[in-house]
């Protein structure tokens, strides 16, 4: 049995995380979130009714059944820590769970996060008692000090949001793994279930999918896979892949007959 | 530097059915990923048909004897309550320019109204400002602002701009830029097809599209595609630009220019917005009105006529004729009512996006 993920305290029981944006309606979304088998499930707080009045036309949050999920939701659209702050306070107000995806990208074309804005609405955020999982840049420096800071994971990004380009950042995201004593989480980029796996090898403890399953042919069958690829990523780096090498190692060693 | 606009101006040169459909395309996919399967929706709300300016192409333009009105800020919010009922949680609020009706004070109050009605996101397209000026609306909750320029053509633009203060060509031209400074955070800019040679405008508004995109790095950007259409003042276009090279422009444009928004509004017809919907339009108006009160009848008690600029009594022969209500900036070419246009794009496999901001983020 793979080990059981652990963030702030709390038992997660799926390894995938899913995003909530760019599905074709709010009843692909939650069937697709039904099939990923996922429990933290993220969404931007800007596209949710937050006033308590039920607006029909803002309903997202209906079709996420706090039950089944970890709402997760996030600052997107928010531009600096003030903003931010202020978005998470407001969501704490209307009832959702203190639990908050903290994204700032004041960039609108490649989405990158703001390290000094991310690290400044953490400090901030932690105190006031939420479990923050702040989307970052692959910076193992930035990591640490957000870890210092008390943020419940950290989430680097593998590429650009909704760029399917996998693990671009590999080398940065293997130092943050080694030095992490939170979990960390692989977020945005991942476009194929082979790269949530390659992340999940490299010792990821849970990766963040959206655009990839949100706008595939068949969101469900293709969160399906993603599922199934997060689970044989883990289990693989649980168990410890060898290290690729140069010449052929015969599945029937050679000096076998020296051990009997 | 990736050179957008070299690779822009390519991909609008002529070119075969074959060559389009693969841009078409490229275009669905990349707007796919970018945007996901949804389309923003918005209204306008039209605020005042008073003028200053004389543009020939305008039904609002300063010497047309048309009905106006200015909305009292209460007006504008029952407007607003109908659209919002309606669905509507993005709203542009659209005036002439007429700096005495449409100050800056009468634009903070109307934003202050509407985000007190819960109204999240309010954006503007009224005559351009100073940034200082702009700076209390970003404060009073807009959160953005469309500009067109027209026509980036100087001696057509000029031919087109002959009284007021849209007179000066680098003044709008510059706009966008002061409007960034202010702090808004989604800019909208265009250029009016028909005025002229269309690959020309095109071009002019990439490289506009472009230096926009570098110096103000922290915006998202809309572009708008409008063509011409029939209004008071019967001013004809003077070149035509098809539904196919309209097309082939918002292909362009997505590939070139990937993660912006692109507007299509209800002056185009149906087939043509439910075509080009999963083809690079990100953010679409539906039933729409282009006079002001035109949603409510709000205002109707006070039309009026005006000469120069200033206000005269109009006839009550004249209101009756004209059928009680403003004059509208330009008769719309998709007049299907709100719920069609939604269950179309549902159909078309898209999520109507109403809300997409929060209040609580500015």
């Amino acid at each position: 049995m793979p080990s059981s993920l652990v963030i702030a305290g709390r038992t997660i029981r799926s390894r995938l995380f899913m995003g909530t944006g760019k599905f074709s309606s709010n009843e692909q979304m939650r069937d697709a979130l039904d099939a990923s088998g996922a429990e933290l499930v993220t969404v931007a707080l800007r596209r949710a009714d937050l006033s308590g009045k039920h607006d029909p036309f803002a309903n997202i949050l209906e079709f996420i059944d706090p039950k089944r999920y970890l709402l997760m939701p996030n600052t997107s659209g928010a531009m600096n820590a003030e903003e931010a702050v202020r978005l998470c306070r407001i969501s704490a107000g209307a009832g959702l769970p203190k639990w908050v995806k903290l994204e700032i990208h004041p960039d609108p074309r490649y989405l990158l996060p703001d390290a000094v804005e991310t690290l400044k609405a953490a400090e901030i955020l932690v105190k006031e008692g939420f479990t923050v999982l702040p989307y970052i840049n692959a910076d193992p420096v930035l990591a640490l000090r957000l870890q210092d800071a008390g943020c419940a994971t950290v989430m680097p990004l593998g590429s650009p949001i909704g760029s399917h380009r996998g693990i671009e950042t590999r080398a940065q995201i293997e130092i943050i793994i080694e030095q992490a004593r939170v979990p960390v989480v692989v977020d945005a980029g991942l476009g194929a279930p082979s790269q949530a796996a390659e992340a999940m090898e490299m010792g990821a403890d849970a990766v963040l999918v959206n655009t990839a399953i949100a706008v595939a042919g068949d969101p469900s069958r293709m969160a399906r896979a993603f599922k199934s690829a997060v689970e044989a990523g883990r289990e693989a780096y649980e168990v410890g892949i060898a290290s690729p090498g140069k010449t052929a190692q015969a599945t029937s060693p050679l000096t076998g007959f020296l051990k009997s | 530097m990736k050179n957008r606009v070299a690779q822009f101006e390519q991909l609008i040169l002529p070119c075969p059915g074959e060559r389009l459909e693969a841009m078409a395309a490229e275009s669905r996919a990349l707007t796919l990923r970018h945007f996901g399967s949804t389309m923003r929706l918005f209204a306008p709300l039209y605020l005042s048909n008073e003028c200053v300016n004389v543009c020939r192409y305008c039904g609002f333009s300063r010497d047309n004897p048309i009905l106006r009105v200015t909305l009292t800020p209460g007006q504008v919010e029952t407007e607003a309550r109908h659209l919002m009922q309606q669905g509507f949680r993005n709203i542009l609020l659209v005036a002439g320019e007429h700096p005495r009706f449409v100050s800056e004070h009468y634009l903070v109050e109307c934003v202050q109204r509407l985000r007190t009605l819960g109204l999240p996101s309010v954006h503007l397209e009224v005559g351009p400002m100073e940034t200082e000026d702009y700076r209390p609306i970003v404060a009073a909750g807009a959160e953005g602002l469309v500009v067109y320029q027209e026509t980036y053509d100087r001696k057509i633009y000029a031919e087109m701009h002959t009284v007021g203060p849209k007179k000066d060509y680098d003044w709008r031209l510059a706009c966008p830029d002061r409007a960034y400074a202010a702090g808004f955070r989604r800019i909208g800019i265009g250029a009016l097809f028909g005025l002229s040679e269309w690959r020309a405008e095109a071009t002019a508004l990439a490289v506009h599209l472009d230096a926009l995109l570098s110096r103000c790095w922290k915006a998202f950007f809309t572009v708008s595609l409008p063509r011409l259409r029939p209004a008071a003042g019967e001013f004809q276009p003077l070149v035509q630009m098809s539904d196919r090279d309209l097309a082939q422009i918002v292909f362009a444009l997505r590939i070139a220019f990937p993660q912006v928004g692109i507007v299509l509004s209800t002056r185009e017809s149906p087939s043509l917005r439910d075509g080009l919907a999963s083809l690079g339009i990100t953010m679409m108006s539906a039933g729409s009105h282009t006079e002001p009160g035109g949603y409510t009848g709000a205002g109707k008690d006070d039309l009026h006529l005006t000469t120069r600029g200033k206000r005269m009594e109009a006839s009550a022969e004249l209101i009756r004729s004209e059928g009680e209500h403003a004059t509208e900036q330009f008769a719309i070419a998709d007049d299907r009512p709100v719920e069609t246009v939604v269950s179309r794009i549902r159909e078309m496999g898209y999520e109507p996006v109403w809300k997409d901001w929060d209040t609580g983020i500015q």
